[in-house]
């Protein structure tokens, strides 16, 4: 009987946790591993028998002037996004989480709406609105008079990146804000209370009370926003400029794809998903050593 | 409360402090219409012929022009696509709701060798994406024909959503109080049947969290769906409207086009106005503290 118990004990456990580990080993475990394998073979084509060639593909890699510049560009996002997105959410959940206006439900709401948006919806949107005849950001700046700052957006490669970046921006401020009103909520109001009465102004409290109340929500939110970043892009990048122009908006995701899946580099591709992953993980590790509380 | 017992102290600083509030509105206000105006102008666009659309962006359309739906769903079949995006949806969430809730409840309730390794393992699993391993996944379907199959894509979102779902549900299943079980026990309840009758009602929130969060993600998802799926008739909404765009500056029929962005826009507004707030709380308890 006591047996019989633990037999079906444990024939549960295995019925639950089985099929989860199927999948998980499957889909997951076992292209990783493949990943990191073939990263180190010569393979050309899914016919192809796959050849070692050592770290090859690393050394061609860092000669690859395509590669290296889809590398600056997507670090340049990885920046630039982050920061703005993070910043503009933290004012704006301040504003309204400190102002007390009876429309702070109208605007999370609205602000909130273009993170649930699919990114392709997205991208086709935003090639509209930036082109250069039928889009509204021209012929907007023709009406205040400023005809002469119109321009082909994300066909000049001055301008592309920081329209891919207002794109990204758009997208995701109000899902970070949301989180931060989330945190601000959970801050007491007597701290806010005891530095008005002591004359600190709201920008003040701002510095003093909120950043450092949220730091470790920050934190959270800085490798999310990294993250996102470099898998967003992907989807903007390839259905609003396809890399162009000449180049100049190829991040390593469109680039690692378009190795596999137009070259057949499988190999190549694979070793520049190792290099994305651990640059990803070295980024995370790095940013969450900086934002310490004791090196802050 | 405190800039009102602020504006008590001196009249100045309530002055200052209404010329504050209204720059705040103002500051507000400017930032919804960013947000607002690109859809709002998408919508009035997917109203206008394509005269009209290449005339002007500011104008609004002469007479409303609803052939542009029309022909978004029997020309651009963006009909089919979005059944094959529910049909998608619905697997993946079948799938991913009976691997993560009976995993979930085994490493949060239950005391076996091998647990914190699972754990960890899944949580591991959290770091890596889906683009960085997609060459090898399309490699190994491939090999395993399982490419062009909607139901093979929805294995794999539902596998990247795993070890996040893994560990949202486990967090809510520690929570419950053990004595559920116990008293499941004596009433003669199975495994299965405490697991069902007893643990997955007191588990709501958090599966309905994660609802909510796979619905967006399985619905709006693209690479995977573009890479896996050659056959248009399996083809789901994002891949269909990328079609749609590349194939429209060609024909160009920028009105169905339009008409295309809003059919998708709606099912997500509507969603959206449902579980807005179950959203956003949600952004809570998984988010913050994912």
């Amino acid at each position: 009987m006591n047996m019989s118990m633990k037999t079906r004990r444990g024939l549960f456990i295995a019925a639950c946790l089985l099929p989860g580990l199927a999948l998980f080993l499957l889909f997951k475990v076992y292209p990783t591993i493949q990943i990191f394998h073939k990263s180190l073979y010569l393979w050309t084509g899914v016919g192809d028998e796959p050849k070692f060639i050592g770290l090859k593909n690393f050394v061609d890699m860092f000669q690859d002037d395509v590669f290296l510049l889809a590398l600056r560009n997507t670090g340049f996002l990885m920046l630039i996004v982050p920061v703005l997105t993070l910043l503009i959410a933290l004012v704006n959940a301040s504003m309204l989480t400190q102002s007390k206006l009876k429309e702070r439900g109208f605007y999370r709401t609205v602000f909130f709406f273009p993170s649930i948006l699919s990114f392709v919806v997205i991208a086709i949107l935003w090639s509209f609105i930036y082109h250069p005849t039928m889009g509204f950001v021209n012929s907007g700046l023709e009406l205040l008079g400023l005809g002469d700052w119109a321009m082909a957006w994300l066909g000049d490669q001055r301008t592309v990146l920081w329209a891919l970046a207002v794109t990204l921006i758009w997208q995701a401020a109000g899902y970070y804000m949301v989180m931060y009103m989330a945190g601000i909520d959970g801050i007491s109001p007597d701290l806010y209370e005891a530095a008005s009465l002591d004359g600190a102004s709201k920008i003040q409290q701002f510095f003093k009370i909120t950043i450092p109340m949220l730091w470790e929500i920050i934190r959270v939110t800085i490798i999310f926003s990294i993250n996102g970043v470099l898998t967003i892009s992907f989807v903007i990048v390839s259905v609003m400029t396809a890399g162009g122009p000449d180049r100049h908006s190829e991040v390593v995701m469109t680039y690692l794809y378009g190795q596999a899946f137009t070259n057949s580099n499988f190999g190549y591709a694979m070793a520049i998903g190792v290099f994305i992953f651990i640059i990803s993980l070295l980024l995370a590790l790095i940013s969450n050593k900086l934002t310490e509380r004791g090196s802050h | 409360m405190s800039s009102y017992s602020a504006s008590l102290q001196s009249g100045k600083k309530s002055v200052g402090g209404s010329i504050g509030k209204l720059a705040v509105r103002v500051f507000l206000i400017l930032q919804a219409l960013i947000v607002v105006y690109p859809l709002l102008w998408n919508v009035i666009a997917s109203l206008k012929t394509n005269a009209e659309v290449m005339a002007s962006p500011w104008a609004l359309p002469t007479s409303l022009n609803w052939d542009n739906y029309v022909r978004a769903f029997t020309t651009a079949k963006i009909g089919d696509y979005m059944l094959n995006s529910v049909l998608v949806v619905l697997m993946s969430m079948a799938v991913l709701l009976l691997t993560a809730i009976p995993t979930a409840y085994v490493l949060g309730r239950m005391r076996f060798r091998g647990r914190s390794f699972l754990t960890n393992f899944y949580m591991a699993g959290l770091f890596i994406g889906g683009v960085y391993v997609i060459v090898p996944l399309f490699i190994m379907m491939n090999d395993m024909s399982m490419l062009d199959n909607r139901f093979w894509l929805s294995a794999v979102y539902a596998t990247n959503s795993l070890p996040f779902s893994v560990f949202l549900l486990t967090g809510f299943m520690k929570s419950i109080p053990h004595d559920f079980e116990e008293a499941a026990a004596i009433d003669g309840c199975g495994y299965f049947g405490t697991l069902f009758k007893v643990i997955m009602p007191m588990a709501r929130p958090g599966i309905i969290t994660l609802i909510v969060f796979s619905f967006f993600d399985f619905w709006n998802e693209y690479v995977l769906a573009m890479t896996f799926i050659t056959d248009d008739a399996k083809k789901t909404i994002p891949i269909g409207l990328s079609n749609l765009m590349q194939i429209q500056q060609y024909a160009t029929d920028w009105g169905s086009l339009f008409a295309g962005l809003v059919i998708v826009l709606v099912p997500t507004i509507v969603v959206y106005a449902l579980l807005q707030k179950k959203l956003t709380q949600g952004m809570m308890l998984g988010g913050v503290k994912g």
